[in-house]
């Protein structure tokens, strides 16, 4: 298992939230999204010019800035990344 | 208070609250929430049954989406979007304009006067009722109803189908670029229909620093007030340059463009502000992207016209009757035998023209800060009365039936040209906000310093962008 | 999924299906019994709802931020007035962000007698997060689970009755775009309003003990202080979290005025509202 942040994560990939970094109102608005340890998060898509991109968590899509991804620790879901 | 011997006061709770917070630890929230989606996760499991099979909708929402955002793709629909949205504006808006000018100022207005004359109203009363109020009710009317009535049931249409959030995913980069919070482009959407309207829409920004760049960057979207002067100019001036087969294509062109100009200068603003008086970084953004939603376009058509076009309409009704009455007494009440609006006029007029525009139009924008809505029908009665006067017999030239004319009126009275209706359109998506919004920034700031900047920060580069656009036009021989 | 047209707390004798007892009142708001709140997530219909039973035409739009005050409009139905208040759209009451305290507020100390929680039915489980938080602070609420012919199309079908089983409050699937449920929804919001429908609702099942006890004690020890007060274990959970707003109701006062008005009729938000 390979443990990483979700910007680096690729179109159509799909993770597991492992940890929230950010604190205060950021972290308290991922978690009202649904961010949290142990949900599953996919790439949706990318906006024209790289950011944000839209994630794909618990049924809705939600749009990140790159900086704010970056303070999302996730790991892999090999089994998973060949889904469409 | 009723304290009993058992309870515990106020400050004893809060002190227990913080012994027992403490004790807890810092991962009280993480917790809870770590709680509550558990809890949330077996119940939705509970309640939810999925059929593999009919997950099309979900692709075909996934597939719009990635065409709609594409790297290569995204921008240039979103330019087609509101080219479209205009061209259709303009082409459909042009037939019924003809048809309501010549109802309201050939039929109705003709009818009006003999009604008047054979009551033998004397000539003053006449003309302060027929020729000011009514004229410039009618004007509004047949000048912004028939676009309004086409433009706000298709933005309202893109708005039911879920465009806008896309567009604002499009342009976050700039806005973050620009240090601006990335919901300042959904109220900037907002703003498109009306300023205060936008500038209330931005209590969705949760940093004081962000929503202040938001609303004083607000005035930079068009309002409803707006568009009309716009397409007017646009389609009697612009596509003249063009030939007939592209007149509208070329005409909604030019609108496109003083919109395009207007969110390069709300992210130019946005930027210069958060250098200077409004100094920090972006703060961080969420956006939840709705799935698309097949508007219903009955239901639609019939919101739109009766709540936005018949209210705008309605507003704009209400300042031009007035309006009206203020610009017949100037053009009518003397003083030493020329009428006090042609002293405002001839007063103004040197510094109209030193900025591309004329007397005419600074008066204008004057007798229309209550509302943008009223700034064509000013501009066509002033000139008329003031311009013409020499060269005209009063009354008859007032029948303004149809673009022609206009354009006509405006250049043979008013001595317009092309720069003057380039630098009226760039003026009229920069200056000052209306008095509505001016004191809705008032009521959501509270603050003077804020309040007046978002009034004279785009009145000063409104006056400075005509400037340089006259001053590069003479200087290339242009004019 | 098909919208029932019977749901089992429903009043027997009463025709369902109809909206012949329903008088739109617009925004004419005088004299109400009873004040019902529409709360949920951005974008789930609530200004829809609030349409569809008030007669008036509140800007609704595909998305999220479109509303940012809370507009109030009236309905007549079985000879009580209702006032309903449209809210802005909130994720969460746990969050301080500013676009939602406004909704925050209300649901807390505006004391509607019925909460109406509208949930996205494609969505679910992110909808629940807020429902099952409003849940700790008031038993009377009515799920409206709206869009339903979304999750139709996307292939889900939502079990209604075992979401009101679980929740312990009544669940109406809706369209609300079409008016389909709305009958079912009025009669259950008059139901939860004139106390005949008894709640059971959903308690947080906190997993981690120590937190479950801290919860417990606190909430004793303002219950004790602010008699009658309905959601002393929400303002536990508040306090034990440093929240602001609650730490300075409890300084104030403010709770006391709470637990007063905890009577049948909100009168703590007549105040309010005068
Ligand atoms: N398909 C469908 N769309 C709906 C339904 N209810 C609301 N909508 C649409 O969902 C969007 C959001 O509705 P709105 O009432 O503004 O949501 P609010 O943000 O919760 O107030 C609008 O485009 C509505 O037309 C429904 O039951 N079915
Ligand atoms: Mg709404």
């Amino acid at each position: 298992m390979e443990t990483r942040t979700l910007d680096t994560l690729s179109r159509h990939q799909t993770a597991v939230v492992t940890a929230l970094h950010s604190d205060g109102a950021e972290r308290r608005r991922m978690m009202d999204l649904g961010i949290v340890p142990g949900t599953a998060i996919r790439v949706e898509m990318v906006s024209p010019l790289g950011d944000p991109v839209a994630y794909l968590v618990r049924g809705s899509v939600v749009a990140l800035r790159r900086e704010q991804a970056a303070k999302i620790e996730i790991t892999l879901q090999p089994a998973e990344e060949t889904q469409p | 208070m009723m304290a009993e011997p058992a309870a515990a006061t106020p400050d004893d709770l809060i002190k227990q609250a913080e012994a027992l917070r403490s004790a807890v630890g810092a991962d009280f929230h993480d917790d809870l929430m770590l709680s509550i989606y558990t809890d949330a996760a077996r119940i939705a499991d509970h309640a939810v049954t999925r059929e593999g099979a009919a997950r099309g909708r979900f692709y075909l929402d996934r597939t719009i989406d990635r065409l709609v955002t594409s790297r290569v793709w995204g921008f240039p629909m979103m330019l087609f979007m509101l080219l479209a949205v205009f061209w259709i504006t303009i082409t459909g808006a042009n037939v019924p304009s003809q048809m309501l000018g010549d109802f309201l100022m050939g039929a109705v207005y003709d009818a009006l006067h003999s009604v008047a004359q054979a009551l033998s109203f004397p000539w003053w009363l006449a003309g302060f009722l027929i020729d000011g109020v009514y004229l410039a009710t009618a004007w509004v009317v047949s000048v912004m109803l028939p676009p309004m009535a086409i433009f706000f049931p298709l933005f309202t249409l893109l708005e039911d189908l879920g465009y806008l959030p896309r567009v604002a995913f499009n342009l976050d980069r700039l806005f973050h670029k620009a240090g601006a919070h990335g919901k300042q482009s959904l109220t900037m959407m907002m703003g498109y229909g009306c300023n205060a309207a936008g500038v209330v829409a931005t209590r969705i920004i949760d940093s004081p620093r962000e929503r202040l760049i938001a609303i004083i960057t607000n005035n930079f979207s068009i309002c409803n007030g707006r568009w009309p002067t716009l397409i007017l100019m646009g389609t009697i001036f612009i596509a003249a340059t063009a030939p007939p087969a592209l007149a509208s294509f070329i005409a909604a062109t030019s609108v496109v463009a003083v919109a395009v100009l207007g969110i390069f200068l709300t992210l130019a603003v946005s930027w210069f502000l958060s250098r200077t008086w409004l100094k920090g970084e972006a703060s961080t953004f969420s956006l939840e992207l709705p799935p698309y939603r097949p508007p219903q376009i009955l239901k639609t058509l019939y919101t739109s016209i009766i709540d936005r076009t018949l209210i705008v309409l309605w507003r704009a009704v209400t300042m031009a009757a007035p309006a009206g009455a203020v610009i017949w007494l100037l053009g009518n009440v003397t003083l030493d035998g020329v009428s006090i609006g042609e002293h405002l006029v001839n007063l103004l007029n040197p510094v109209g023209l030193l900025f591309g525009l004329n007397g005419v139009i600074l008066v204008a924008y004057i007798v229309a800060i209550p509302a943008n809505e009223i700034v064509i029908p000013t501009i066509l009665m002033l000139t008329m009365m003031v311009g013409g006067s020499s060269m005209v017999q009063p009354g008859v030239m007032l029948e303004l039936e149809s673009n022609t004319e206009v354009y006509n009126v405006l250049v043979g009275m008013g001595g317009w040209t092309l720069l003057t209706a380039v630098n009226l359109m760039l003026f009229s998506l920069i200056h000052n906000p209306c008095s509505t919004t001016i004191l809705t920034i008032w009521n959501e700031t509270k603050n003077l310093r804020w309040t007046a900047m978002a009034v004279f920060l785009p009145l000063a580069l409104g006056f400075g962008v005509t400037f340089l656009t006259a001053n590069v036009a003479r200087l290339l021989g242009l004019v | 999924m098909t919208v029932h047209t019977t749901t089992s707390h429903a009043c027997e004798t009463c025709p369902l299906g109809t909206n012949a007892q329903l008088i739109r009142l617009g925004i004419n708001v005088e004299g109400w019994n009873y004040v019902v709140a529409l709360a949920g997530n951005p974008n789930t219909g609530k200004s829809t709802v609030f349409n569809a039973l008030t007669g008036l035409r509140q800007h609704t739009g595909n998305w999220p931020g479109k509303t940012v005050t809370r507009a109030e409009g009236g309905f007549l139905y079985q000879d009580e007035r209702f006032k309903l208040v449209d809210l802005p759209g909130t994720y969460s009451l746990l969050s301080s962000s500013l676009d939602e305290e406004v909704a925050r507020d209300f649901i807390l100390f505006g004391q509607p007698d019925v909460t109406v929680i509208v949930v996205d039915a494609t969505r679910l489980e992110r909808n629940l997060n807020l429902v099952l938080q409003i849940l700790e602070i008031t038993d009377r609420v009515v799920v409206c689970l709206n869009l339903v012919d979304e999750a139709e199309r996307h292939g889900m079908t939502v079990d209604d009755r075992a979401l009101a089983r679980d929740l312990g409050v009544p669940v109406i699937p809706t369209v609300a775009r079409r008016g389909e449920g709305i009958p079912e929804l009025l009669a259950a919001i008059h139901e939860v309003a004139s106390g005949a429908y008894k709640a059971r609702p959903h308690r947080i099942n906190n997993h981690n003990p120590a937190l479950a006890q801290a919860i417990d004690t606190l909430a004793a020890q303002i219950e004790a202080r602010f008699e009658g007060l309905p959601n002393a274990r929400w303002v536990a959970m508040r306090l034990l979290d440093g929240d602001e707003r609650i730490l300075e109701a409890v300084r104030s006062g403010e709770l006391g005025i709470l637990a007063r008005g905890a009577q049948p009729v909100g009168s703590a938000l007549q105040q309010e509202a005068a």
